[in-house]
């Protein structure tokens, strides 16, 4: 850090003489441009706009936009971050580090609620749900009461309870000493044993993947060994190509649309699973749902909407799906999908053609 | 491609290659007369017909022995593949570069594709005048080529508690170095004007998470590049394409990729990701914030877990990777025993500051279990310390800059794993 600083010095001894010869490339930005991008809220109100939003309107907009990766409650569902709860859980062994019991400033929460939230659609929240959900985040980490409203006016007064407990790094003094010592090279402890195995956790993916690899290759290994004919090996590899081939016959997909869909999907993906291998997540996976009956995925636990609908005789054909993406909870009123919709109906033409490639 | 014969040969010629890495001793070494080498007495497909022509591969891609080379992920790791990490497979890696395609990725909101024609880099804040530039104004500043390391501050995050993933490629794998290409963040500042006030920058991606991290202007000023080229090549999309900051020796969260936006500040903005992450909780309950630099560190990277010895007793080359967040490397030792003894590494290719250094290691393996150590000594002389002095002072939950030495067990097989000794 020392070094670093001198070296800044000497650079701010000539910032004077060099901004003089500054190479001037580029344009002035337009304040309107500036007000387009400069989004960033700090602490003490720097960058806070007008607006204002209460503790209810928060938790309406939570429940629908944010509650299906992190719990109604902010309790977080499967590994997606949990937003409330575990004061008095950071010097204890797996600390909960949520809004309430570790971040240090309210400013960061609304910064990155309006900057990169809700996951699938970020910046979609206008300035006053950012000040809404900010509110409710404050009442289920119980520092507000219900009828709470967050304003520019009053955020200032909003101080989180873990702001102290941060100090900038001192590893220069604490740590940099102690480890700049000459090292032993010979005899430096009586004996080195053992004390604990990673396999014995068995958590690493490479396990199977490796394994897989090997399995295949013996397999191979093992058809070319016992055939080594031309013909074996030929129709192998032309395998995938006729397979894919046969996929886009038989469906009659447009690939183009499918690929604009994929990149639609990624608006999905957070919740659902489609392809090879596709597994329930917040969502039940989509594998052959264009065209299959409502609810069917057998281990997914959906709405009492979603199965009362399915009991009248929903099917998701192309038109129903239709519909449902547009306003899922026009749709079905009470389903569990907390997506607000896609807006272009070319989007959800192009979503639904690339659901149709996994079955259907 | 242009032959169906060649397929199928190569498959005998992949069985051959098997054996002859599962049994060197027996194929290699013991060769008898009227038993020789197939390798050398049979005639093999790649001298009896031609390979592929030039226009057969327009952008090479690795041989099909190599496609094993690849990133993984964990999937327990992060709730989704979106928002997650992939680790670079060091233990297939040698010298001191990483190739494009096999550099770790991490992002916040998916790897975003970016047309440069409508990417705008914009200077704001406590400047003299607010300035736009173009991917075409940006390349008409002055270059600059250098190699560094970029480390996640949470690359080995996930041994703070025990050895938990056999494999280098998941303990220390969120590492790769490269050389950028790039204009210097100073003088895209000049252009717009830094005022006296200005001692804060930060600096905002434009893809769907708008990542944000504040840095000092020292640093900013000092050695930040803004690069568009890695290793020659533009940026892979999943790296930053097209631009993306280079901030050497500092935590890889810094380097902040899809580079839209830079904003002149007089305090640092406390985002999310200099907040509620990438700041070190200490055992009383307090955290470390604005820990920037990236420790001295070393591993080995074979033999490893996914690289075990096959070879059996005798000549053996053991090989890692050291680098260090405060300059160079100029030496590592190597522990055969757990860190009971120690040898000189000798350490080869060229030494750059702040970036990945390769060592090397050859004895001769008697056949007996090893417990394999590197340990790392940086130019300003901190040593590379063990995981337990570490946790003597932040305890096991800070997550984050865990650089203490990695052991590898490595049985009489030649099998190595991750252990902690004692």
């Amino acid at each position: 850090m020392s070094k670093f600083l001198e070296i800044a010095l000497v650079a701010a001894m000539f910032a004077t003489p060099a901004a003089a010869e500054a190479i001037k490339l580029g344009r002035p930005a337009l304040p309107e441009e500036v007000a387009a991008w400069d989004i960033d809220v700090a602490p003490r109100d720097v960058g806070l706009p007008e607006g204002s939003g209460d503790v209810t309107t928060g938790e309406e907009l939570f429940v629908e936009k944010c509650a299906y990766c992190h719990g109604d409650f902010g309790e977080g569902v499967d590994r997606w971050p949990v937003l409330a709860g575990g004061q008095g859980s950071l010097t204890e062994p797996r600390p909960v580090k949520t809004i309430g019991s570790y971040w240090p400033y309210l400013s960061t929460v609304w910064d990155y609620v309006h900057r990169a939230m809700p996951f699938p659609e970020p910046q979609s929240l206008s300035v006053d749900e950012t000040y809404a959900i900010t509110a409710y985040l404050l009442y289920v980490n119980d520092i507000v009461d219900e009828d709470f409203v967050l304003s520019k006016e009053n955020f200032a007064s909003i101080k989180l309870p873990n702001e102290d407990n941060f100090y900038d790094d001192d590893r220069d003094t604490v740590e940099v000493p102690r480890f700049s010592v000459e090292p032993c090279m010979e005899n430096c402890k009586e004996k080195a044993e053992i004390v604990m195995r990673a396999a014995v956790l068995d958590v690493t993916p490479e396990d199977a993947a490796a394994r897989k690899a090997r399995e295949e290759a013996a397999a191979r290994a093992a058809e070319g060994a016992e055939t080594g004919t031309a013909a074996a090996e030929t129709a192998t590899a032309a395998a995938p190509a006729e397979s894919a081939e046969g996929e886009a016959a038989q469906g009659a997909i447009d690939p183009e649309l499918a690929a604009r869909g994929e990149k639609v999907f990624k608006k999905c993906k957070a919740c659902h699973q489609v392809g090879e291998g596709a597994k329930n997540k917040t969502g039940p996976h989509l594998d052959g749902v264009v065209g299959r009956k409502a609810a069917a995925v057998e281990d997914f636990k959906y709405s009492s909407a979603m199965r009362a609908a399915a009991e009248d005789g929903l099917v998701w054909d192309a038109e129903a799906l239709h519909a449902f993406l547009k306003k899922p909870k026009a749709f079905i009123k009470g389903t569990k999908m907390g997506f607000s919709g896609l807006k272009k109906d070319s989007d959800i033409d192009a979503v639904i053609e690339y659901l149709r490639q996994f079955g259907g | 491609m242009t032959r169906k014969s060649g397929p199928s040969t190569t498959r005998r010629g992949l069985l051959k290659g098997a054996l002859a890495a599962g049994g060197a001793a027996v194929v290699g070494g013991a060769a008898r007369a009227g038993n020789g080498d197939p390798a050398i007495l049979e005639p093999q497909p790649w001298r009896t017909s031609l390979g592929d022509g030039v226009d057969a591969h327009p952008y090479g891609m690795p041989v099909e022995y190599e496609r094993h080379v690849v990133r993984r992920n964990v999937p327990w790791l992060t709730a989704d593949p979106v928002s997650s990490v992939n680790f670079t497979p060091l233990h297939e890696l040698d010298g001191i570069i990483t190739p494009n395609g096999l550099c770790f990725e991490r992002h916040h909101g998916g790897a975003a594709v970016i047309d440069p024609g409508m990417h705008r880099l914009m200077i704001n804040g406590l400047v003299d005048t607010p300035m736009v530039f173009t991917m075409e104004d940006i390349m008409r500043f002055p270059r600059e080529n250098r190699v560094y390391f970029l480390e996640c501050a949470a690359n080995s995050g996930m041994e703070w508690r025990g050895a938990q993933l056999n494999g280098v490629q998941f303990t220390h794998g969120m590492v790769h170095n490269v050389m950028y290409t790039g204009v210097p963040l100073r003088y895209l500042l000049e252009a717009a004007g830094v005022k006296t006030a200005g001692t804060w920058i930060l600096a905002e991606g434009g893809d769907a998470s708008a990542m944000t991290r504040s840095i000092p202007i020292e640093k900013a000023m000092d050695d930040c590049l803004v690069a568009f080229k890695m290793n020659g090549e533009a940026l892979r999309a999943e790296q930053g394409y097209p631009i993306r900051l280079v901030v050497p020796g500092w935590e890889g969260n810094m380097w902040v990729k899809w580079l839209r936006r830079i904003e002149v500040g007089d305090r640092p903005w406390h985002q999310r990701e200099e907040t509620s992450k990438y700041t070190d909780l200490m055992p009383d309950g307090r955290a470390r914030r604005f820990t920037w630099v990236m420790d001295a560190k070393s591993v080995i990277t074979s033999p490893s877990p996914q690289k075990p010895i096959l070879h059996g007793p005798g000549r053996t080359v053991i090989t890692g990777i050291a680098w260090s967040g405060r300059g160079t490397i100029p030496r590592v030792d190597v522990s055969l025993d757990g860190g009971v003894n120690w040898h000189r590494a000798r350490m080869d290719g060229p030494s750059f500051d702040k970036s990945i250094h390769r060592f090397y290691y050859e004895f001769d393996w008697d056949g007996r279990p090893l417990l394999l150590q590197s340990r790392a000594m940086d130019s300003t002389g901190y040593v590379q310390p063990t995981k337990n002095q570490l946790r003597e002072i932040r305890g096991t939950e800070s997550i984050y800059h865990n650089n203490g030495i990695q052991t590898w067990a490595v049985n009489e097989k030649g099998i190595a794993e991750n252990v902690e000794v004692s």
